[in-house]
């Protein structure tokens, strides 16, 4: 429960600030740039739409969230480690793989595609919002854009790369903390190192699922 | 019983220990004292399984640690106890979180039986009462003391001391260390503990062992110490003046 709360809930602050601003960004700059009479008006609500499910909840969200919990996890196990808390776990009999990283690994499995399916909720709200304060475009044909050509499968190949993405930003933090040797400038190096190794490979997978998926 | 045979352990191309063999008895408090650097904790880790020898033997009263799988040391583990240098308290839990943790782990114990085990050794080590406190609370030696409650949680045979005075005053020192003496002899505990406090070594060394250059260089009890005319002993643990006046003045005595 306590890794629920660390890797889920303290998010949702950071995840719901995020996607309503880039949903409100999405849908002012879309109805912006329409000038063609050929597009239909819908387009605002059906560009938000997609690229709110395909990439944007997922992929930065992910790519924020490597930034958040997967530095927190790297220091955290990190310290366990240079203070011999994992030596301990490991004398007292514990297996502290298992013990650390496994209930870790858990919970941002389960709880990242909630957190996205939040961030895709607040992000339509957010450009909702942006259109109605911005006076572009009428809320109604937003909502109808919203719903225009909505294809379940494109929350399941969100969902999927979600999951992959936790998996990675987890085991690829913990894998910093846990090897980690020397002191505390070390376990700040590894916290940095956890990053940006994630993000990159966050950007791989998202290539490689995406092309098994979509393609 | 604990006994260590011929161990040898290498880093890289440095060899650290160097055909180590001891033995350490129940109920008698086994020091291993040495310069920085000249092998002892790798040689109390690797007792405890934290390094892999090279060859050599640890026997855990017969029971051979180092050829064995890993869910038989876990079992092992279980009745060893260990205070660490920096007393490795898991900061995310209270005292009394720390010290109920293995028996959480490990025992089938009832919520009371927890709970009275915990108040017990804590009233053991004079922290009765301080179950809440979070270890970023606690002084350096309530930290230790904490350390060696949890240590004791289940009922170790085995119990190591990683340097338990680091860190600490002379006056609290001295409450660690007959804290460890006590325990050893009340419940018949092998104890090992590794330090540089030549006052630990005077007030509770029932056995020492001196480690220099990665081998067994001289064993004797605390008495003996005083005696010996090793000269490596010499250079360390009488180095200064005072020491030596201490020392002389010590040997008119035993004359």
């Amino acid at each position: 429960m306590d890794e629920v709360q660390y890797i889920g809930i303290n998010s949702i602050p950071i995840v719901a600030l995020m996607s309503t601003f880039i949903g409100a960004v999405i849908s002012l700059q879309t109805a912006s740039n329409m000038d063609s009479p050929l597009l239909p008006d819908y387009t605002v609500g059906y560009i938000t739409q997609s690229s709110v499910i395909l990439e944007f909840s997922p992929t930065i969200i992910s790519l924020i969230l490597a930034g958040k919990v997967g530095s927190n996890i790297a220091s955290e196990i990190g310290t366990m480690r240079i203070t011999e808390q994992i030596d301990a776990l490991e004398i007292m009999g514990v297996n502290s793989l298992n013990h650390l990283i496994l209930p870790k690994v858990l919970a941002a499995v389960v709880y990242f595609p909630v957190l996205v399916i939040f961030s895709m909720i607040l992000a339509m709200i957010g450009g909702f919002v942006a259109l109605v304060v911005s006076d572009l475009q009428s809320t109604e044909t937003y909502v109808l854009g919203l719903r225009s050509f909505f294809d379940v499968s494109n929350i399941t190949y969100a969902l999927t790369k979600t999951v992959a993405f936790g998996f990675i930003i987890v085991s690829i933090s913990s894998f910093y903390g846990y090897y980690v040797k020397g002191g505390s400038l070390d376990v700040g190096k590894a916290s940095t190192k956890s990053v940006v190794v994630s993000s990159v490979v966050i950007l791989i997978a998202n290539f490689i699922i995406t092309k098994l998926m979509l393609l | 019983m604990i006994s260590v045979r011929n161990v040898n352990k290498t880093f890289g191309k440095q060899q650290v220990l160097f055909d180590v063999s001891a033995d350490f008895e129940p109920g008698r408090v086994n020091l291993i004292i040495g310069q920085s650097g000249q092998g002892k904790s790798v040689l109390a880790k690797s007792m405890v399984g934290l390094h892999e020898v090279d060859s050599g033997q640890i026997l855990f009263d017969g029971r051979n640690f180092t050829e064995m799988d890993k869910s038989d040391r876990a079992e092992i583990r279980q009745e060893i106890g260990m205070l660490f240098q920096g007393s490795a308290l898991f900061d995310s839990m209270t005292v009394e979180e720390n010290i109920k943790f293995p028996l959480s782990m490990f025992t089938k114990m009832t919520k009371k039986e927890m709970q009275d085990r915990v108040d017990f050794c804590l009233e053991r080590v004079n922290l009765q009462g301080r179950n809440a406190l979070y270890p970023s609370e606690c002084s350096g030696g309530m930290q230790k003391r904490v350390g060696i409650a949890r240590a004791i949680a289940m009922n170790p045979k085995y119990l190591f001391c990683d340097e338990p005075n680091s860190g600490l005053d002379p006056k609290t020192a001295i409450v660690i260390d007959s804290l460890i003496k006590d325990i050893t002899y009340e419940y018949g505990i092998t104890t090992i503990v590794i330090t540089h406090d030549m006052n630990s070594v005077m007030e509770i060394g029932d056995n020492v062992i001196f480690i220099h250059q990665g081998k067994k260089w001289w064993e004797g009890d605390r008495h003996s110490i005083i005696t010996t005319d090793n000269p490596e002993i010499e250079a360390f643990v009488f180095a200064s003046e005072f020491m030596k006046k201490i020392r002389s003045s010590l040997k008119e005595r035993i004359k």
